[in-house]
Formats: structure tokens, C-alpha cells, sequence
């Protein structure tokens, strides 16, 4: 399959590491114009624009705001609409992760969790469908977890934050496709990122992988060519799923 | 073709209207046509045809025909 995204602008959440950035470089290397997104680093998301425009021969942009700040999402699509004014794929990736048991649980950690990963992902699903509309097609990904889909111990806010996704994802595809925007989720399972790793020692990621069917955890890039082909022409009739990609892991 | 009738010629199409039905006083929710669905499609016809990104505080302002020229004043599109 040819991935072909040339002339099209693609908006990526929480772009600078992990799968964010593995689905930022696959879609520059399709052709497309990339917009980037972090929260919290400006010189690190300069640094990723430029390596992708270098690299790919694209035009790329980021901006850096906190995706649960509605202010902040409505300025950023402003300024899209101003500079491009078109949309044809956002990838809800912007995510945090944090543990504890229920018992443990503090009170702006799941505030935070959910702000971040949940609400943060309906306002940019709200605004960038308004952009979209206007040429009638797009695609939505949102990126959940096996943890949202099927739960584990220790991670109840986190695992509600991206259940929440699911939510979201069944009700925006049936809103917006009359206007042919689709809108799918990704579930990632265990991916070689900072952040699924935080934490982990070597025994304790040996015994993970141990639980996965295929013996080994998956890679940003796979989970990025997931998300390119579910933005691509070739999906054009999915919409409202939610698509594993856990290397047969039963948690 | 003038702001109004832009705007008028987008209520008319986005919500199957006959011209004279298109009034200052025409207000949201009093016609069955003019629902929800009806109103965000009237929000994307101005959008386009204006050129703007109306704020979402507008687009749940935007209760009648002449609050819809209000707000759009706020855009520097005159009436």
C-alpha cells in the first residue's frame, strides 16, 4: 500500500516523542504538511519541525499549548484555518500516564488524566471537525489503549480517561458522517515508548512481554503505520472502530 | 452580492425557507427545520462563505436571524 498525503495537513497531538513523532515522520515521508504539537517544550518541538521539514522536504509548524486548555485549542485552530485554512487529519495522541491504586488515588492526578486525555482530545475533536466540514472529509484518530479497552489493575483513572475515548469516537462518527468525516480509535498495547517504560525495570518489562502472544512489544513505527492507513483513502469506509494493535496481548 | 443577502441566500439553503420567511425576528427552535443540525449547518455555510472561524460562544449565541448579523459585526462583517 502507497500512502499518498500530499497536499493534505495533518495535525498530530503530543507529536514530540513516542508514537506521536513515529506518526508525524511517516506522514511527512507521505507528503504531507505536519503540524506538531507538545506541551511543555518549545526547544524540543522547534527541533522536531525543523528535523521534519529537513528530513522530508515539507512544510511543518508546531504549537506548543496544553491540549485541556479549551483557550489554547480554539487559538491553535484559529491560527490553522489562518495559515492553511483546510484540515484533513487530526491524530488525539497528547497523553499522560499516571498509576495508583484506587485506594491511592489523589484527586489531581485523575483530574489531570482526564483533563489531559480526555477532554483535551473532545475540543480539538470539536474544532477540527468544524474544519474539516468545509471541505467535507477528514479523519479522526484517537489514540486509546489496551488499558482503556480492557482495563488493569492499578490503572482505574487512566484506564477511564481512554475508555472515555471510545465514547467519544462511537458518538462523533455518527455526527459527522453526513458530512464524510471519519472517526476511528487506535488501541495501542505495549509499545517501546518513554512513557509505557517509565517505571519498569528490566525483569518487570521481561515479564510483561512473557504475557504478550507474539513475545515482544511493538514499535511507534507500527502503531504509525496503523494511524496512516486509517487516514488514508484506503479506510475510506471505517469509521467508528476501535482497532487493537497489542501483539495478541490478553491483559 | 451584499453581506445580507449572503447571509439570507445561507438560511434559506440551509434550512429549506422560502425568502420571506428569512426575518430579523426569525429565531432558533421556531421553526422545526431550524434545530440543531440546522443551525450547525447555517454555522458552516457563514463560515465558509465569510471566511471566518466563529467562536463557539457565538455559535450558541447566534439565536435569531438579526443576532446572527450581530455577531458577525464582531468578524468586521458589515450589515
Amino acid at each position: 500500500m502507497t500512502l499518498n498525503f500530499k497536499d493534505q495537513v495533518v495535525f498530530i497531538t503530543g507529536s514530540t516523542s513516542g508514537i506521536g513523532w513515529a506518526t508525524a515522520q511517516l506522514f511527512a515521508q507521505s507528503g504531507a504538511t505536519v503540524l506538531l504539537n507538545g506541551a511543555h517544550n518549545q526547544k524540543s518541538l522547534d527541533s522536531r519541525v525543523e528535523e521534519l521539514k529537513k528530513k522530508f522536504n515539507i512544510q511543518s509548524k508546531g504549537y506548543l499549548f496544553d491540549v485541556s486548555n479549551l483557550n489554547a485549542v480554539k487559538n491553535t485552530y484559529n491560527e490553522i484555518f489562518a495559515n492553511y485554512k483546510r484540515l484533513d487529519v487530526l491524530v488525539n495522541n497528547a497523553g499522560i500516564l499516571s498509576g495508583g491504586l484506587l485506594g491511592m488515588l489523589q484527586e489531581d492526578n485523575v483530574e489531570e488524566m482526564l483533563n489531559v486525555n480526555l477532554k483535551g482530545a473532545i475540543y480539538n475533536v470539536q474544532y477540527a471537525s468544524r474544519l474539516m466540514g468545509r471541505s467535507k472529509s477528514g479523519s479522526i484518530i484517537n489514540i486509546s489503549s489496551i488499558i482503556g479497552t480492557q482495563g488493569i489493575a492499578g490503572q482505574t483513572a487512566y484506564a477511564s480517561s481512554k475508555a472515555g475515548l471510545l465514547g467519544l469516537t462511537s458518538a462523533a462518527a455518527k455526527e459527522l458522517a453526513p458530512n464524510n468525516i471519519r472517526v476511528n480509535t487506535v488501541a495501542p498495547g505495549m509499545i517501546n515508548t518513554e512513557m509505557a517504560r517509565n517505571g519498569m525495570t528490566d525483569d518487570s518489562l521481561q515479564k510483561r512481554i512473557k504475557e504478550i502472544g507474539m513475545q515482544r512489544i511493538g514499535e511507534p513505527q507500527e502503531v504509525a503505520q496503523l494511524i496512516c492507513f486509517l487516514a488514508s483513502s484506503a479506510a475510506s469506509y471505517i469509521t467508528g472502530q476501535t482497532i487493537g494493535i497489542d501483539g495478541s496481548w490478553n491483559i | 452580492m451584499g453581506n445580507e443577502i449572503t447571509l439570507k441566500n445561507i438560511f434559506i439553503e440551509s434550512l429549506s425557507i422560502a425568502s420571506d420567511e428569512v426575518i430579523d425576528s426569525l429565531e432558533y427552535n421556531t421553526i422545526p427545520k431550524w434545530d440543531s443540525l440546522g443551525h450547525m449547518a447555517i454555522v458552516a455555510k457563514i463560515e465558509q462563505s465569510f471566511n471566518i472561524m466563529l467562536d463557539t460562544d457565538d455559535i450558541i449565541d447566534m439565536s435569531s436571524f438579526g443576532k446572527a448579523k450581530e455577531i458577525l459585526n464582531k468578524y468586521d462583517i458589515k450589515f
